[in-house]
């Protein structure tokens, strides 16, 4: 059935805004801040046979914009296997992420949609629940070997047969976590999200027709594939790479290697990451769904115009070879996905850097840095604070980096730091811009950030996972790399840097003692020597680059207050005359 | 109006982007008089003045003007405000420019902010106050008047002092503001603790320093329009109405002009509810649809939806009460486009009022809606609305659609035209769907009521796809929000954050809360020397289960027998949480993280039957002509109605188009229109 163009603008929007209705629904009624704050969820529609994504809703989590049909699938194929009968009402629960991607912290719960007897499509919620067990609370282990360190996981069940709620099932996540009412209301808000969908799926159906609606599906499909079909043709033809490193694994001191070889040829485009690491015995691995996942997180950034639904990867060939560290199978650890997802996405820009650098940008900061300091009160109440840092984005052909983003796989805000000194005994002695962190380029990168806490109780622990302590945000088309991530905390009152470099477990403070955290900035675009000496002066003046950087990053001399030697400046800059 | 009837004149004006409206009203006659005159960027007051004047002829008998202005939105969004610093505890200087760590588009990171004040006005002082109001360290005076003095040097002209949890303390907040009045030049000073008492270092600086960032801007023009008005004649009281539309004194408003952000659509929603109530419809949709703008605002059971905070522009963060609207860049001036994926798209880019559509001939050559709204035969290229052009290109219009929509598209002229109304009416209905369905309220139980120069062509299809009960077109949709500034009641509101556990509370301390900024609300409206029938408080807490982060708002009153206590505090937080999510949480703890109070003054109300339609007279005397209007895919033979000449009672049937100065009414065919007694149009399907 081919559909009017008018139909189909329509359905669009209104398809688009039952995904997102879901979203809020769940951000709205979330227990847990990552969740209602750091909106780390994400709902859709997804096809009845292949689980593909039909449409996302525009607010959720970026990164389960491409994960979400892996977990849609694997329901399908254990339903498959298993023999079993859906029925209008069921509701699968899971989060084993090594066929639906991401990390066990994330819970999906997927529905069959019925028509005539018949499943029509399935809807879907994730959320990242606060405590799922394991060695870490809020399951960010540095230092976990297996799976079963990191939480719990559990294989797709059904938590609803035929509209009835299975307790057990909710009893047995409970008993599993650390914070059992942050879990129920996180089950429950996703399972609101879900009866609300369906609703709005079913009114929609009855008012446009089955055939209509998955006409619009289907044709929504074509068009994005079409589309990214176009921009890959408007590439050059050839080969392009880009290798990209992660610090270590938080077991062994190494470096594991990310490469990654873009094909262009005839409006297709292979990714083909052979040149990468094998898996790792630490946290970083990542599930081969989770690696097509990010190449998609990354293709939307580079063409952001290109509908967000399966077609986007229609032109797109993967090769990952099986045991590589981007298609780790169970229980190879895979608490820490966050960092080797963001590395996959750096290794796309800078690749796509080489055949359009101005579709691109400088890499982002690159690192979740997951900081958590844990302890109890004096009345011997357990505390946790736990959050996810920000920093720099990369310049761009537009122009400079944004300063303090967040990471390109999430819209999360951070906490107001107020709200987490009322929540905790700390205090913040500083949250500030940092310096020089940011790429030097003719577009500059944005600038990462200090955030410097002090202990107010008597005793706490402190747990780090974070990355690009060793190798450094990359600029693209000649742009320079952004500062390295930097953590110190105190051992006999002396700042030490984690040998690890950003991954810590069981760092103990006393009162008064703090930690710092100085996280990169972007990846400059283009040569550092083409921005004009004004602005460099400015950047000096303002306090974003030192004095120091102007001259060696940029051959500016120019003093504290913005001025600038041009005699000197010019004798830099071109030593020839 | 004749000089004799000019006692207790009052008069509403409404600057915005294109026109100056002015509503006249003689409180004692019911008399009326509206005025609508280009809007001067070079000086609003100047605007106002012409407007006023040439409505009446000695503003000496008028007794008061309620104001809503866009000076400050401009001033925000073109960044034309102060030159401001900022002084702040050390190691946190660039709260403003670290927002809350978020970017502009979730895809794509071409994003960018530069904040309104730059890095080095940003000053640190040694100062430290912790989360639960204790003073680490005090804030030394003289470092304070040092960094003031630097801060002048670098040629600032207004101050915000920020200081981290001063919404918990703050003395040295307090303390750093007197210190500095001793050397600062001008009143241009804002504490950030003073304008927003809450919770959330990034939303209150930002608050504060927008304040003080406006605060030249808008003190200037507000001076600037009482000296405009008084030189000619007008001897009165001004009011100015603030984005929670309720309106607050001049002096208030040099105060706190980042109040005043929305003040413009909140007085049009202020209007909408006031109409519709009078009519009897107590839950209303508000659609307002300009030149490149869609704005929607929900009124259920009377009142208005208030949104916490609104960013301004990204990372342009005001947190303050104000009228919960709704926009998307879907106006009369919205251009046409089909994408890359050959997908049909309506907007953002909009044409404005300049060039505008294509059919004003003044280069614009891509298509709008206002051209496909031409094309299709909904408006009259004889008489455009506004009163700016003298005709419409009805070709011009034609050829940008043939050329960027049924071209591309493979529709054929008449369709290719047809289908950006639809998609256009798809787009806002989805906006109404945002604020009514979507948050739980049934349709079925809305009324629609369009202002604005362009709703009311569109509305008809509107109440049908969304499914709302019925539309009302008031009788003067382009000056409503001018209408509105005159009905607004008095307002001054207060945050306080509590942040305590329900089991925690002492009631008796939130009730002196409670009572004290009754007490202060009742002398800043005193002030004013507004006609008040009475002062009220409305007051809310924000509660949530332990350990949730969004709160929903629980009402409470002044006044309980007995007091206020822990347990009416708990009923009526699970009334309203039920209500929000339909179930109640077992054992969690509640938490109470503010108190919202306002004050509201209420004015005496506006008789609205004097927009009545005449009486007696006949449907027939009211047609000005007929024209072929195309709808459903063919061309449909429509009788024109002239608006003023409609007798009250009177039922139009569609396909019919009513035309009047500042608007078009469209009937869609299967829809009737019915003149009720306040000089509303009703549309419902003609079966109803």
């Amino acid at each position: 059935m081919s559909i009017d163009p008018v139909t189909l603008a329509v359905l669009q929007g209104r398809l688009e805004q039952i995904a997102d209705e879901m979203d809020a629904t769940l951000f709205r009624s979330a227990f847990n801040p990552i969740i209602a704050e750091a909106h780390d969820a994400s709902h859709g529609l997804y096809d009845a046979e292949t689980g593909e994504t039909l449409v996302q809703g525009k607010t959720g989590l970026p990164i389960f914009v491409g994960a979400m049909s892996f977990a849609v699938k694997s329901v399908i194929d254990h339903v498959a296997r298993q023999g079993e009968t859906l029925s209008p009402g069921d509701i699968y629960i899971f989060n084993d992420p090594y066929d639906g991607g991401t990390h066990l912290s994330d819970f999906k719960l997927v529905r069959p949609v019925f028509r005539s007897g018949r499943v029509y499509c399935f809807l879907a919620s994730v959320g990242h629940w606060h405590d799922v067990g394991g060695n870490v609370p809020g399951n960010y282990n540095p230092v976990a070997t297996e799976s079963f360190q990191e939480g719990m996981l559990i294989p797709p069940v059904r938590l609803f047969v035929a509209g009835e709620l299975q307790r057990d099932i909710v009893a047995i996540l409970q008993a599993n976590s650390r914070l059992p009412t942050s879990l129920y209301g996180d089950l429950n808000g996703q399972i609101n999200a879900l009866d609300l969908g369906e609703r709005r799926l079913q009114e929609l159906l009855d008012e446009y027709g089955d055939i209509t609606v998955a006409a619009t599906m289907n044709e929504l499909q074509a068009r994005a594939g079409g589309m990214m079909s176009t921009h890959i043709s408007e590439l050059p033809d050839g080969v392009f790479s880009a290798t990209d490193y992660l610090d270590n694994d938080g077991i062994v001191d190494e470096p594991l290697t990310i490469g990654l070889d873009i094909a262009i040829t005839d409006g297709r485009m292979t990714l083909d990451f052979s040149r990468t690491a094998s898996a790792c015995a630490g946290p970083v691995n990542i599930a081969r769904s989770t690696a097509i996942a990010s190449v998609y997180v990354a293709l939307k950034h580079v063409f952001p115009d290109v509908p967000a639904n399966a077609g986007v990867l229609r032109p797109i060939d993967f090769i990952i070879p099986d045991g590589s560290l981007l298609a780790a199978e169970a229980p190879k650890p895979v608490g820490g996905y966050t960092e080797t997802v963001l590395r996959v996405i750096d290794t796309v820009f800078v690749a796509l850097s080489k055949a359009a650098p101005e579709r691109t940008s400088g890499c982002a900061y690159g690192t979740i840095n997951a900081l958590s300091l844990a302890g109890h009160r004096r009345d011997g109440r357990r505390w946790v604070m736990f959050s996810f840092y920000g920093g720099g984005h990369g310049g761009h052909v537009d122009g400079d980096g944004l300063n303090h983003g967040n990471a390109p796989i999430s819209m999360a805000t951070i906490p107001p730091l107020e709200i987490l000194e009322a929540a905790y005994p700390v205090r913040f002695t500083e949250w500030a811009l940092r310096p020089d962190s940011g790429g030097p380029g003719e577009q500059r990168g944005g600038c990462g950030a200090i955030y410097e806490i002090e202990l107010l109780e008597e005793q706490a622990d402190a747990f780090l996972f974070g990355e690009r302590g060793r190798f450094a945000p990359p600029g693209v088309a000649g742009g320079g790399s952004a500062a390295l991530n930097k953590f110190e905390y105190p051992v006999d009152g002396v700042p030490v840097t984690p040998p690890m470099s950003s991954k810590m477990v069981g760092m103990n403070l006393v009162k008064g003692e703090r930690v710092r955290l100085e996280t990169p900035g972007g990846g400059g675009y283009g040569p550092a020597t083409a921005r004009a000496p004004e602005k460099v002066a400015e950047d000096v003046r303002l306090g974003y680059i030192s004095v120091v950087s102007a001259q060696r990053d940029y051959a500016v001399v120019v003093d504290e207050a913005g001025v600038v030697d041009a005699p000197a400046t010019q004798a830099l800059r071109d030593p020839a005359l | 109006m004749s000089a004799g009837a000019n006692k207790g004149l009052i008069a509403g004006i409404d600057v915005g982007g294109t026109f100056t409206d002015v509503f006249v009203l003689d409180q004692s006659s019911g008399e009326y008089l509206t005025g609508k005159v280009p809007s001067r960027r070079d000086d609003p007051a100047a605007a106002v003045a012409d407007g006023l004047s040439t409505l009446l002829a000695d503003m000496g008998a008028l007794k008061t003007v309620v104001h809503g202005t866009t000076v400050g939105t401009n001033a925000l969004l073109e960044r034309r405000g102060a030159r401001t610093g900022i002084i702040t505890t050390r190691g946190f200087r660039d709260v403003l420019e670290m927002r809350r760590r978020d970017r502009p588009a979730t895809w794509g990171l071409r994003g960018s902010f530069e904040p309104v004040v730059p890095r080095d006005r940003r000053i640190e002082v040694v100062e430290r106050v912790l989360a639960d109001g204790t003073v680490l360290e005090a804030v030394d005076p003289d470092a304070v008047r040092a960094a003031a003095r630097h801060l002048l040097d670098l040629g600032a002209e207004a101050l915000c002092i920020f200081f981290v949890n001063s919404y918990a303390n703050d003395a040295n907040e307090r303390a750093a503001l007197d210190a500095v009045r001793e050397v600062w030049p001008n009143d241009h000073v804002t504490s950030a603790a003073s304008i927003l008492s809450e919770i959330r270092e990034f939303e209150r600086c930002s608050t504060g320093a927008l304040n003080a960032y406006l605060q030249p801007v808008v003190g200037a023009y507000l001076a600037r329009l009482q000296g405009t008005l008084h030189s000619n004649g007008f001897a009165g009281k001004t009011f100015i109405v603030q984005s929670n539309g309720g309106a607050m004194s001049v002096e208030q408003a040099q105060a706190v002009p980042v109040k005043t952000a929305l003040s413009g659509p909140a007085a049009g929603v202020v209007a909408a509810a006031r109409i519709a109530g009078a009519a009897g419809y107590a839950n209303v949709i508000t659609c307002d649809m300009g030149g490149t703008s869609f704005d929607v605002s929900l009124v259920a059971d009377g009142q208005s939806a208030l949104a916490a905070q609104t960013a301004v522009d990204f990372g342009m963060v005001i947190r303050s009460p104000m009228i919960e609207i709704n926009t998307i860049g879907a106006g009369g001036g919205s251009i046409a486009w089909v994408d890359r994926a050959g997908l049909l798209q309506i907007g953002p880019e909009s044409a404005g009022a300049d060039p505008g559509p294509a059919c004003y001939g003044k280069g614009n050559e891509r298509p709008t809606v206002t051209d496909a709204n031409l094309v299709l035969g909904r408006i009259n290229a004889d008489r455009p609305i506004g009163g700016a052009l003298e005709t419409l290109d009805e070709n011009a219009a034609r050829a940008a659609l043939d050329g960027h929509v049924a071209g591309p598209l493979g529709l054929d002229p008449m369709a290719a035209a047809e289908a950006v109304i639809r998609v256009a009416n798809a787009r806002m209905a989805g906006a109404i769907r945002l604020v009514s369905i979507e948050r739980g309220h049934d349709p079925r139980n809305f009324v629609a009521m369009p202002f604005g120069g362009g709703g009311a062509l569109h509305i008809g299809a509107l109440i049908r796809d969304v499914g709302l009960a019925s539309a009302l077109v008031p009788r003067f949709p382009g000056v409503t929000s001018a209408l509105g500034c005159l009905m607004a009641d008095m307002r001054h509101d207060r945050v306080n954050t509590l942040n305590v556990a329900l089991d925690d509370v002492d009631p008796a301390l939130v009730e002196a809360d409670m009572r004290h900024t009754m007490a202060e609300g009742e002398t800043i409206l005193r002030q004013g020397g507004m006609l008040l029938d009475r002062i009220e408080g409305e007051f809310t807490l924000d509660m949530l289960y332990a350990g949730q982060t969004h709160t929903v708002s629980v009402p409470i009153s002044l006044g309980e027998a007995g007091g206020l206590t822990r347990e009416i505090i708990a009923a009526a937080f699970d009334t309203a949480y039920t209500r929000s999510y339909g179930r109640l949480l077992e054992g969690i703890s509640r938490r109470i993280v503010s108190l919202r109070s306002a004050v509201i003054g209420r004015r005496p109300a506006t008789d609205l039957s004097v927009f009545a339609a005449p009486v007696g007279g006949s449907l027939e005397d009211a047609i000005l002509g007929e024209r072929d209007v195309w709808s459903d895919g063919g061309w449909q033979r429509a009788i024109i109605y002239d608006r003023a000449a409609l007798p009250r009672g009177t039922r139009v049937l569609g396909p019919a188009i009513i035309e009047q100065l500042d608007t078009t009414i469209f009937i869609d065919p299967g829809l009737a229109g019915e003149i009720d007694h306040f000089g509303n149009v009703v549309i419902r399907e003609a079966a109803d």
